[in-house]
């Protein structure tokens, strides 16, 4: 069997020779990352006892303290649940605006997703620290934090998904002599109505993922049990929370898939 | 009676369509043929303003129709439009989407909220029985066949009760059999409401079947209006420039003359009967 090799030679007068400083400066700025980072295998290995030795203390989990864990385990999916929601109802009014082929005017679409990159660029931890200073300790800080990060999110998302729709419809709408209104409501919402639920569902997912340490900072949640279990130095403890959060966000998914798959 | 002026319109240096005056008696089945980029297309999203023309008057009985609000929405309840692509919405059920050709008059509210009136429910329901999709109403559009979904798009048009029906290319994307059915209900539904309709095409077969006019539309300027019976190898190579393959010429040539002789035909047997009808009188 002979073989041929089918790929273009890369256009221009270098030909392959424009591979040589693409390829070199890849290395150069991963070589200088990992000076950076202190990045090192003997570090790693001289360390591997002592993750051993982390692991052996938690063992075995203290399966008792989990009683204890039910509440803010419960506290957390209320958290994502409630955070999921509001993040829709901001997103929702903004998402049609910060779409290139719905928004009015381009400095409409231009400056809302800037916002919205902005709204996204903040991590939930910074949010929740400056909430719980707004709110107090406590989950509710963890919902507006979770609230506004994932608003950003899901209004990106949700206007990427109105740019992709099929605009025949919209013009048979627009033909028809219908209103704004109408052409959202038939035109716009059944074409983008499953992706939308889609990414909700991702967004609750991952928001699960992060209520899970919201606590950590005070904004409510099993975050909370972890960081002071670690604190104590009560690994058996620690094990019970790593346990909880794994069965927490491994359910979600499995809800979540199934539910995705069942959208058509 | 609905009057282009003057209808123009350019995109950048390049003119699209050049100062194209035409008019068209109700009920009257009109055929635009043309090469691909002829304007064709750019010729009927001008007349309901999907695309605003650079000049020109639209006047639908009389009333010239500006690009004001009020204006836009009385010209595209009167405008209806089918489209090569269906444009459906297709996760909704065939019977929304006919009540879309409803929704200028409807409360945008209410219609939002699901709620028609009977009335209008009644209207789309007749319209889909004019295409004989009425069967399939509380199917999902996406569930139909193409010629299914193009019925649809008729049925949608047609429950705009418009005076004017603009469809174009309707049946490009369909097989030769399913393109037949889908004319002949368009045709067949329009004469029955008395509609207008002017139809992009781009077989040349078709539009001497189908047409009581054939206008020809060559870089945006119109080079033959006229009945499918003129339309002769020479009609047929100024409307494509350049096109000299023998056997669409021929094929035309024969339609032509096939249709001639059948008017002829239709024209001496009504003589006669009238004839018979005087005698036994």
């Amino acid at each position: 069997m002979s073989l041929q090799f089918v790929v273009n030679k890369p256009r221009g007068p270098l030909g392959w020779w424009i591979l040589a400083p693409i390829l070199g400066a890849t290395l150069a700025i991963l070589w200088w990352s990992a000076q950076g980072t202190h990045l090192s295998i003997t570090g790693f290995i001289d360390g591997l006892p002592w993750i051993a030795d982390f692991i052996g203390r938690m063992l075995p989990p203290n399966f008792a303290f989990m009683q204890k864990l039910v509440k803010p385990a419960v506290e957390t999916v209320q958290i994502a649940l409630w955070g999921t929601l509001l993040g829709i109802v901001l997103a929702l009014p903004v998402c049609f605006f910060a779409a290139r082929n719905l928004s009015p005017y381009a400095w409409v679409f231009h400056g809302l997703r800037q916002v919205l990159n902005v709204m996204r660029g903040i991590n939930e931890i910074i949010l929740a620290l400056i909430f719980v200073a707004a709110v107090g300790l406590g989950p509710f800080a963890g919902v507006l934090a979770i609230a506004l990060h994932g608003a950003g999110m899901l209004g990106k998302f949700f206007a990427e998904a109105i740019e992709e729709i099929d605009e025949g419809p919209l013009d048979a709408l627009r033909a028809a002599g219908a209103g704004t209104l109408q052409r959202i409501v038939f035109g716009v919402l059944p074409q983008v109505l499953p992706t939308w639920i889609g990414v909700v569902l991702y967004r609750f997912e991952t928001n699960i993922r992060v209520s899970t340490v919201l606590g950590m900072v005070g904004a409510g949640g099993i975050g909370f049990e972890l960081i002071s279990s670690m604190k104590l130095f009560a690994y058996e403890d620690t094990a019970a929370c790593v346990i909880v959060i794994l069965v927490l966000v491994l359910a979600t998914d499995l809800v979540s898939s199934k539910l995705r798959a069942m959208i058509r | 009676m609905i009057e282009i002026r003057g209808l123009a319109k350019s995109y950048g240096d390049h003119q699209a369509l050049k100062d194209v005056t035409l008019s068209i008696r109700p009920g009257e089945f009109v055929v635009v043929l043309g090469p691909s980029g002829a304007g064709k297309s750019t010729l009927l999203r001008c007349i309901n303003r999907l695309i605003d023309p650079t000049a020109g008057d639209i006047v639908v009985d009389g009333t010239s129709l500006s690009s004001n609000r009020r204006d836009l929405r009385l010209l595209r309840r009167n405008v209806a439009m089918i489209f090569q692509q269906h444009n459906l919405v297709k996760r909704l059920s065939v019977l929304k989407n006919v009540l879309v050709g409803r929704m200028a008059d409807l409360s945008p509210v209410l219609s939002s909220l699901q709620l028609f009136p009977e009335a209008d429910v009644k209207i789309a329901m007749h319209c889909l029985e004019q295409v004989a999709m009425s069967h399939k109403a509380k199917s999902r559009a996406d569930a139909l066949s193409g010629g299914e979904q193009q019925r649809v798009g008729i049925a949608r048009a047609l429950a705009q009760q418009p005076k004017f029906m603009l469809a174009d290319e309707p049946v490009a994307s369909l097989d030769p059999k399913t393109s037949r059915t889908v004319l002949t209900y368009l045709k067949k539904s329009c004469k029955e409401s008395n509609i207008a309709v002017l139809c992009n095409l781009h077989q040349i077969d078709y539009a001497l079947e189908f047409a009581e006019r054939v206008v020809g539309l060559s870089a945006g300027q119109i080079v033959y209006d006229g009945p499918p019976s003129g339309v002769s190898g020479d009609v047929i190579r100024s409307i494509y420039p350049g096109l000299d393959d023998p056997n669409v010429l021929d094929a035309a040539q024969r339609l032509t003359e096939r249709r001639r002789t059948a008017a002829e035909a239709v024209i001496a047997a009504a003589a006669v009967a009238s004839d018979g009808n005087g005698e036994r009188a």
